[in-house]
């Protein structure tokens, strides 16, 4: 395999970063608008569709994680009035805000002309941003985003979503940009989003190969960010995932397991499914206890957040707006209980997987209420044990590396004697 | 023979199982657990061979001669050991003597030290040749009481003063305890054969114990929460397993097992083989640990060992709503000032503790027959009584089971595990 | 529904009383006795915060409110399903279940409170397929023509897939006298809190409190009955005044604090003018309509609500900042005291906001956080206490 072609995504997917945060420095003397949302129910394609450059708070928090700056700005956030007790991705944002509101890539944050709230699978995110609706004074559109309580996204939902699009969220666009809605520029994004998800998903199912070429949750978290992020429905976005794929069924086709942060993985002895976000402050560290013990993660629910593309959903080129409704109903913190279990009870099967992991994090009610249950249910539907295993998203304080250890260890000792029993 | 090792490195204690070809116990050690790894196992493992030296000597004996000159033995060697380790403490403090400022204070200091020792040997032999009474067998516990209270008497509050030696003291203690070994069976048994008058026929079984080999075909290690465990990778289980099988060892018809230690309490399910099926772990609240327990007997200005006796008198279960330690104090004085009982107050408390104990179990998978309770904890009767009362509301009929050794579960599933190595 | 009309007025203690032992009672005698009188009575529970009850009693359920087990209920198999970062009431809840003291319950609804009840009702699905569950989403956006057509539409599904449960298809005249009756309730409850408000002495909170939690367990018709009389009890039998401080309590609108937090609070020296306790039973501010179609005019009804609380979105760019000044000039309160269950998002993530609007208006305030199970009220007797001195000793808003 060629060098050139083994690191391109990588490569693709630094300069797609880089160069969207020093556009967003530039934005305000470039007169770029500026659109704040969430990944889940990310409209990223109609922001885009106006001109207006979107950015990630979620993302700002977790980058924060990564780079070991949470823990300081919770801090702050704290001092602030903020309570120990709530998400901590809401606390890292205030933080690094109230300390210059530089971004993870070092450069400033441009302030937001628009905050495209959409309400999709969590409480937290309403209050989020009426908090920074207070320290930016801006213009915030409320994009509610039915949840699927019963399992289906309801015509009637769909319908209140259309309404809102056409009747506030697409005005709330045009005041904040200047522009009209344009439906062909739309119609053009979605087109290339639809591409870039046939490829994405095609990586995504790799896994199912023995050995996997990729990891399903640590490594894929990083495949999904441009999709989750500014790029789905760009160029770019389809160029980073062509390549990604040609790169993964290269590794597939010789062989291989997926690149960690202490080497390839080729020798795999356990094949996990994960649910609930990972632990960002210490990620690597959380890789390394898996891949130390041979395990790769064939599939997880968390890298469906920002959509859930393996079960058939593209975004349509043909219903613009109808598309929109359906992709944010489909984001995986939307989805109910019940059908959060068929999800992993699905992969497991599908994927070939030997036990399945929950990390829980205390900030997010909308992963942790309940997953206790969903322990439960998933050990009973499928005959395989779980693990469970508590840290935190962003805050450092959280996560006990002595105590999370001991926990996969024991799990990963557990399904080696199961294994030797049923030989036995 | 060949025998294995199992050690488990505990918070609190290191323990040792040493298991002979058939698979039975043949010796149990027990010590303090320190920050020296290496030595904790080592000599928890050494402890553990003494004690089955003396199980092959009993053996020896078996068909000709009763307990009794064996238990003898026995405390006359660990008698040999304390007073090896206290010449060994002595000469260590005799060396901070003769560090010590003002220089005129080195003569007073080292004579002060050498009282002191005098005085706790005294104190020993005199305790030897009275009948044995139930204490702690870790050096530092008979050494740091006694030195405290005999520093008292000896100090000089112008000279040298209390501070000051148990300044020194507790130096020294440290380093005494992580200094590598040299007790050895051989080492001591035959003082204490010599301090005995050498009693008729127990040399002959001495020397055939003596002579054993021990030396173990595998070693495994356990414990939780070390960075670092002084055994290879491939020699260590997880605790969880360790507990697991080491519980239904010695009750084999057990498929729950509950363990509420010092620091942690753990759930854990087992199946038919003694393999773990799920578990659940609460390792980060003191609540529902023996923690929460000290935390109380603290409060109440009441040993470790008297909370349980002292919960059995109630008449009536007082309801104690916070299980968080930290609010634990506060309720209880509360409480206290409201007018109730002492006895009814921490047989509420000890509730407290097992109800998260029965979450943990509920969230591991429930609780099947039979249930084995191990731990400290498992010593206390309140809460075995209140472990016994909501298995039965909770989940209707279960043998409880409980073993006085359960303090060695952990390590005796690490043997069996090293045992499945050589077989 | 008649109740048995005794023949002197009920005195207030005998009403607090009565009420005290509908809170205590954690299986829901009375609604279990209500059952009994009639074959093919159904009981719809409902979480906190806002549930349409009028829907129920339309479809001829009763309407159950349910609010977990305070502090009278031994959590053992509800600490199974929940992490120790999760506030208590689900808890609780999930307690009651599966000792079995829901059993009588054939639906129960879940408003879009948070993410923990939200969650909640996939699991109730699982738990007890046999009963009705439904997430009721309830409209967030400001455009009121939207949030109106979506409310009406879920009202009337809803109210559709209670009638099939029951078997009751109510018509819109039934629809209009449920109204009528929650409309009444509505009315008898605010004419309680003003009541509270002028002579807070004469009305103290525990009293009032447990007249509420009664009013969950029992017909509204029943309710209205009681309130009443304890409206004329107040007047027959008057309290002395004392000098307290006034003050508005907010952030108690989901797992309700103990009654003993209360008393404490009250005790301290307080009087409590405005709260937010058991919201859920007020929520609608206006009289609904009767004219037209019932449903639309329910919908309308919330959506052109004057409330403002924490489980809704805001919409006026200042409305956080304002809103407790407002609260607070409305109930001529001296103070705040911010009590939040611990872990509840929806007061936690507010307080920062609503505290820094009160205080740069020159309100005085606290903040405390409690479960519904706390078991020691020193501390919050501590800090209201401290409080109420220090607003007497330097003046309030």
């Amino acid at each position: 395999m060629s060098v050139a072609l083994k690191d391109r995504s990588m490569l693709l997917q630094k300069e797609m970063i880089a160069s969207h945060f020093a556009r967003l420095e530039k934005a305000p003397e470039n007169h770029e608008p500026v659109v704040y949302t969430f990944v889940p129910g990310n409209l990223v394609e109609l922001i885009r569709s106006f001109g207006a450059l979107p950015v990630l708070p979620e993302i700002n928090a977790l980058q924060s994680g990564m780079r070991k700056l949470s823990g300081d700005y919770i801090a702050e956030a704290e001092r602030l009035g903020h309570s120990e007790d709530v998400c901590a991705y809401v606390k890292c944002d205030i933080g690094m805000l109230r300390s210059g509101n530089i971004g993870p890539s070092g450069t400033k944050l441009p302030k937001p002309d628009l905050l495209l709230l959409s309400y999709t699978g969590c409480y937290t995110f309403m209050k989020w941003f009426e908090l920074l609706r207070e320290e930016y004074d801006c213009p915030a559109v409320f994009f509610h985003v039915p949840y699927q309580g019963d399992g289906v996204l309801e015509p009637e939902h769909r319908e209140y979503m259309l309404r809102q699009l056409r009747e506030q969220v697409i005005p709330a666009l045009e005041r904040a940009t200047g522009r009209a809605y344009d439906e062909e520029a739309l119609r053009e994004r979605l087109a290339l989003a639809a591409e870039a998800e046939d490829h994405l998903v095609a990586v995504l199912q790799s896994a199912k190969h023995k050995p996997s070429p990729i990891d399903g949750y640590f490594g894929t978290v990083y495949y999904v960010g441009p999709i989750f992020s500014a790029f789905r429905g760009t160029p770019e976005g389809v160029e980073y995932y062509r390549a990604l794929h040609e790169e993964i069924d290269e590794r597939r086709a010789a062989g291989l397991g997926p690149v960690t942060p202490e080497g390839p993985l080729n020798e795999q002895r356990y094949r996990l499914v994960v649910e609930g976000p990972p632990s960002w402050t210490h990620f690597r560290d959380f890789w390394k206890m898996f891949a130390d013990e041979g395990a790769v993660v064939v599939a997880s629910t968390y890298t469906k957040v920002g959509g859930t593309y393996d079960f058939g959903f593209r975004h349509n080129p043909n219903d613009p707006l109808g598309t929109l409704a359906d992709y944010c109903s489909g984001c995986y913190t939307n989805l109910n209980l019940p059908s959060r279990i068929d999800m992993l009870v699905r992969y497991i099967r599908e994927y070939e997987a030997d036990g399945f992991v929950i990390n829980s994090v205390k900030s997010c009610n909308s992963f942790s209420a309940g997953q206790l249950m969903i322990l439960r249910e998933v050990e009973k539907r499928t005959g395989i044990p779980g693990a469970f295993i508590e840290s935190d998203l962003v805050d450092p304080r959280y996560f006990s590396t002595a105590n999370i250890k001991n926990r996969l260890e024991s799990y990963f000792q557990m399904l080696q004697a199961r294994r030797e029993g049923q030989h036995a | 023979m060949s025998c294995v090792v199992g050690i488990d490195l505990g918070s609190t204690t290191t323990k040792a199982i040493v298991l002979d070809e058939d698979g039975a116990v043949l010796g149990r050690g027990i010590t303090n657990s320190r920050s020296n790894y290496d030595l904790a196992a080592a000599v928890a493992r050494t402890e553990g061979f003494i004690n089955a030296r003396f199980g092959l000597i009993q053996q020896r004996l078996e068909a000709t001669a009763t307990a009794e000159p064996v238990d003898r033995l026995r405390r006359a060697f660990v008698m040999e050991q304390l007073l090896h380790q206290l010449r060994r403490l002595e000469q260590l403090l005799l060396d901070e003597a003769a560090k010590v400022t003002p220089a005129g204070l080195r003569a007073p200091f080292a004579e002060a030290i050498r009282e002191i020792c005098r005085r706790i040997t005294a104190e020993e032999e005199g305790r030897f040749r009275q009948p044995p009474i139930l204490r702690s067998d870790f050096f530092r516990d008979a050494a740091g009481s006694a030195f405290m209270r005999i520093a008292e008497e000896v100090a000089d509050p112008a000279g040298v003063t209390f501070d000051r030696l148990v300044g020194a003291y507790d130096k020294c203690i440290i380093r005494a305890e992580n200094e590598p070994l040299d007790l050895d069976f051989r080492d001591h048994i035959g003082n204490a054969l010599r301090r005995l008058g050498h009693p008729a026929g127990l040399a002959d079984a001495v020397e055939y114990a003596a002579s054993k080999d021990l030396t173990p075909a595998a070693t495994v290690g356990t414990g939780y929460g070390r960075a670092r465990l002084p055994f290879a990778k491939e020699m260590i289980r997880s605790e969880i397993l360790c507990h697991g099988l080491g519980a239904h060892a010695m009750f084999p018809g057990t498929r729950t097992v509950l363990d509420i230690g010092g620091q942690d309490t753990k759930a854990i399910q087992v199946d038919a083989q003694g393999i773990v099926t799920s578990f659940q772990m609460n390792d980060r609240c003191a609540a529902g640990c023996g923690r929460y327990l000290g935390y109380i007997a603290d409060e109440m200005n009441l040993g470790l060992h008297e909370l349980g006796p002292l919960a059995e008198q109630s008449r009536r279960c007082v309801k104690i709503n916070s299980t968080c330690t930290v609010f634990a104090g506060a309720e209880l004085r509360e409480r206290l000032s409201l007018g109730e009982k002492r006895e009814d107050i921490l047989a509420g408390l000890h509730r407290a503790i097992v109800i998260r104990a029965m979450s943990l179990l509920a969230r591991s998978g429930g609780v099947s027959d039979q249930f084995t309770f191990t731990g400290g904890v498992a010593k206390n009767p309140a809460a075995v009584r209140a472990i016994r009362e909501l298995v039965q509301e909770n989940y209707g009929e279960r043998q409880l089971n409980i073993s006085p050794d359960s303090i060695y579960t952990g390590a005796l599933g690490a043997a069996l595990f090293a045992r499945r190595m050589v077989a | 529904m008649a109740t048995p009309q005794p023949e002197r007025p009920l005195t207030r203690a005998e009403l607090v009383a009565w009420a005290r032992d509908l809170y205590d009672d954690l299986d829901f005698t009375s609604v279990r006795r209500w059952l009994s009188e009639h074959p093919g009575r159904k009981a719809g529970g409902y979480l906190p915060v806002y549930a349409p009850r009028e829907l129920l009693h339309a479809a001829g359920f009763l309407p159950v409110g349910i609010h977990g087990g305070g502090d009278r209920l031994e959590i053992i198999r509800g600490d199974a399903f929940y992490q120790s970062y999760i506030c208590h009431l689900p808890r609780s809840v999930i307690e009651l279940a599966q000792s079995g003291r829901l059993d009588m319950l054939s639906a129960v609804l879940f408003p879009s409170t948070c993410d923990v009840i939200r969650n909640l009702s996939g699991m109730w699905k699982l738990l007890y397929p046999d009963v009705y569950v439904r997430y009721i989403d309830v409209p967030q956006v400001p455009d009121p023509a939207a949030a109106a057509h979506f409310w009406e539409g879920e009202l009337r599904r809803l109210l559709h897939d209670l009638s099939e449960v029951s078997g009751h298809q109510p018509t819109d005249d039934d629809l209009r006298a449920s109204i009528a009756v929650y409309n009444e309730m509505r009315e008898v409850l605010r004419t309680l809190y003003r009541a509270r408000q002028e002579r807070p002495w004469d009305v103290p909170t525990e009293e009032l409190y447990l007249l509420m939690r009664a009013g969950e367990v029992i017909p509204p018709e029943e309710f209205l009955d009681r309130a009443r009389a304890y409206l004329a009890a107040v007047e027959a039998e008057p309290h002395r005044q004392r000098d307290n401080s006034r003050v508005v309590i907010t952030g108690a609108f989901c797992e309700q604090p103990p009654l003993g937090l209360i008393k404490s609070i009250e005790r301290a020296g307080c009087y409590i003018v405005d709260d937010d306790f058991l919201l859920g039973n007020r929520f609608l501010t206006r009289e609904v309509s009767l004219d037209g179609d019932p449903l639309r005019a329910l919908a309308e009804a919330f959506v052109h609500n004057e409330l403002r609380t924490s489980v809704l979105y805001e919409g006026d760019a200042r409305g956080k900042k304002r809103l407790m000044q407002q609260r607070v000039s409305e109930a001529r309160a001296d103070g705040i005291i911010f009590a939040a269950p611990s872990f509840c998002d929806p007061a936690l993530l507010d307080q920062p906001m609503l505290r820094s609007g009160a205080e740069q208006a020159g309100i005085p305030c606290i903040a405390f956080k409690y479960s519904e199970n706390s078991g020691q009220f020193q501390q919050f007797r501590e800090q209201a206490g401290t409080f109420s001195d220090s607003i007497k000793l330097w003046g309030g808003a």
